[in-house]
């Protein structure tokens, strides 16, 4: 299971980071969107995974799983909800006041040129 | 229980949706409020610097739970004293929006400068790493609408690069946290400066890289060389009383490293040597020579005050970065100091750019009400270059003066002199081409109202602050040795917070 989350969380982060550098408005929010479900996995597993475990004490029970990385995690989804419908939001804006969807500053020599 | 602590952060959370909810179409009732809300917090943080002025800590349990297990908030010199500085900065700032009218030109100026206000109180306050991230997104993401009032294509694309990039920012934020949290079992700052103690010398791994994500984050806020790049862009096209808040929001980044890099891995901690107290000077010393270079290179006034913030943020940074009590003290004298001087500059930009087509370093001919203009950028520009009689040169000796002893002093004195001389050429030329060319320039006799009365005593006031900051300065450095003596010995802090009993911790019968 370990194995598992830690390829998921690896491979959510790489696709995440590639999509953030390619630097268009539409992958960089893909991007950031895969970064925060890594993210969420990850503070998921920073309280060790257990299966089935309860989360509250209980008589005859050695085994408890941690509850303060889900409320962590409820905390930073919908945080992380709300920043991008902002973004989405924004950057739509931007889009189609300037027709452009260029996320980095361009030159003033290649202004409206596509690269 | 005093519960006065949490009022830098309930009352603007009240006011804000107050002014949002019944007020939407009445400016001057929502200029009111504000400006009633912003007075008040003055008078709030004044009343809390005067019970921490002794040394003593106060704590605020959230829901009455004991640390770790509920949320607390502190107070002590250090956090009161930025609270006080937030508050002052939000006072002028706000009457410079109000004066020239840029909180008219969009919707919820006033809403959004409240729940700003908010989120950077919350920050100074909390003693929670984890409420720290939320105050953090709070304060994000009502700059995300501050950044862009009043609208504008350029503003906006500065504002897509602005919010993506501390998107990514706090997703980093967070894997440091959860791997803080892996480590240790624990977000609560007092908690955690005992159990970081505790990990083994065999068992590093974990926390070191919690420490450098850590640090990566709070240098993106501070905008340390090369986490500096969303800055010029966003601060250049921000609305300018927006700008001008945003000066302390790279504080606040700066704020955290002071707080977390002397409790939780103070500089002799040996887990976590090598790291930040080895890189983090070089950094700043990059920081210090690439602002002041873009002071002297930079086409526009924004621009050029912009990186005129990179470059004494780098100045702050430098002195942190020597860990040392007098360094912290010097840097928390400099903290003060660069705020106002560059809120003062962001305003007196937009002075500037109220009479002229644009801000261009161009000659154009000359604007409305350019004396007095001109004899407030000519102080701006001393004070943020450093040059006697404004408290930019005491800050900066203050800084060298710091540095004597370390093992980096020659690269520091050579940074620090060398770009104050390059940030001096910088600021007269232009503001040679901007006062003195103008003249030169033909113009015809019409030209648009000056700025009015209001917006230049908001810049006056900032300055008249700064003239102060360097008239008391013996009595505000002693204050501030006084912050970084508490900052160097944690023990009150921690135990004022882990030995306060909550509701946890007795048990009534019956239950």
């Amino acid at each position: 299971m370990e194995l598992l989350v830690a390829s998921a969380i690896g491979i959510l982060t790489a696709g995440g980071l590639y999509l953030v550098l390619r630097l268009r408005t539409f992958p960089v929010i893909l991007g950031v969107s895969l970064l925060t479900y890594a993210v969420n996995v990850f503070l998921f597993a920073s309280g060790r995974l257990t299966v089935g475990a309860p989360p509250i004490l209980q008589d005859g029970v050695t085994t408890y799983a941690d509850p303060v990385p889900q409320a962590l995690v409820l905390t930073a989804i919908v945080i992380s909800f709300g920043m991008t419908a902002v973004v989405v939001m924004i950057s739509l804006g931007a889009f189609l006041g300037s027709d452009d969807d260029h996320v980095d500053d361009q030159s003033d020599e290649t202004t409206g040129t596509p690269s | 229980m005093m519960h006065w602590l949490i009022a830098p952060v309930v009352l603007p959370a009240l006011l804000a949706p107050f002014i949002v909810l019944a007020a939407r179409y009445h400016i001057v009732i929502q200029r009111s409020f504000s400006v009633a809300g912003v007075v008040a917090l003055i008078a709030i943080a004044l009343g809390l610097t005067t019970q921490v002025f002794d040394g003593s800590i106060i704590l605020y349990q959230l829901g009455d739970w004991a640390a770790p297990f509920g949320i607390v908030l502190v107070g002590d010199r250090l956090s009161i004293f930025m609270v006080l500085l937030t508050a002052v900065l939000a006072l002028f700032v706000l009457l410079y929006a109000i004066g020239s009218g840029w909180d008219n030109r969009g919707a919820h100026f006033h809403a959004l400068f409240q729940f700003q206000l908010m989120g950077i109180m919350g920050a100074f306050l909390t003693g929670d790493l984890f409420n720290l991230f939320v105050f953090f997104e709070v304060l994000l993401i009502a700059s995300y609408g501050l950044m862009i009032h009043a609208g504008g294509d350029a503003r906006l694309r500065a504002g897509v690069q602005y919010v993506l990039f501390n998107l990514i920012g706090s997703t980093l934020f967070l894997f440091a946290l959860g791997s803080i949290y892996a480590e240790t079992g624990t977000l609560n700052m007092a908690d955690l400066a005992n159990r970081v103690a505790l990990i083994g010398a065999n068992d590093t791994v974990g926390i070191r890289v919690a420490a450098v994500l850590l640090i990566l984050v709070f240098a993106i806020k501070a905008a340390i060389v090369p986490l500096h790049f969303w800055l010029p862009s966003s601060y250049a096209e921000a609305p300018a009383p927006v700008a001008a808040l945003f000066a302390i929001m790279t504080k606040v980044g700066a704020y955290s490293i002071i707080r977390v890099y002397t409790m939780i891995f103070p500089p002799d901690l040996e887990i976590t040597a090598g790291l930040h107290g080895v890189w983090l000077l070089p950094a700043a010393l990059l920081s210090v020579a690439l602002g002041m270079a873009g002071v002297l290179v930079a086409k526009r006034l924004d621009r050029l005050v912009a990186f005129s913030v990179i470059g004494s943020m780098g100045m702050v940074m430098v002195a942190i970065s020597l860990f040392t009590p007098e360094g912290i003290a010097a840097a928390l004298y400099y903290i003060v100091h660069s705020t106002l001087a560059a809120a003062a500059l962001f305003l007196i930009a937009d002075l500037v750019r109220s009479g002229r087509a644009n801000l261009d370093l161009t000659p154009q001919p000359p604007i409305a009400g350019s004396a007095l203009t001109a004899a407030f950028f000519f102080a701006g520009a001393i004070a943020v270059a450093g040059l006697p009689p404004l408290s930019g040169f005491l800050g900066k000796l203050l800084v060298l003066d710091a540095a004597f002893g370390a093992d980096q002093v020659v690269w520091v004195w050579a940074v620090v002199l060398g770009s104050s001389l390059i940030s001096i050429v910088g600021f007269s030329r232009a503001g040679s081409i901007l006062f003195w060319k103008a003249q030169s320039v033909e113009h015809n006799a019409e030209t648009s109202p000056p700025p009015a009365t209001l917006s230049y005593v908001a810049v006056g006031g900032l300055l008249a602050l700064l003239v102060a900051h360097t008239i008391f300065a013996g009595q505000v450095h002693s204050y501030t040795t006084k912050m970084a003596a508490q900052l160097f010995s944690p023990q009150p802090y921690i135990a004022t917070v882990l030995d306060t009993s909550g509701k946890l911790s007795s048990p009534q019968e019956g239950y």
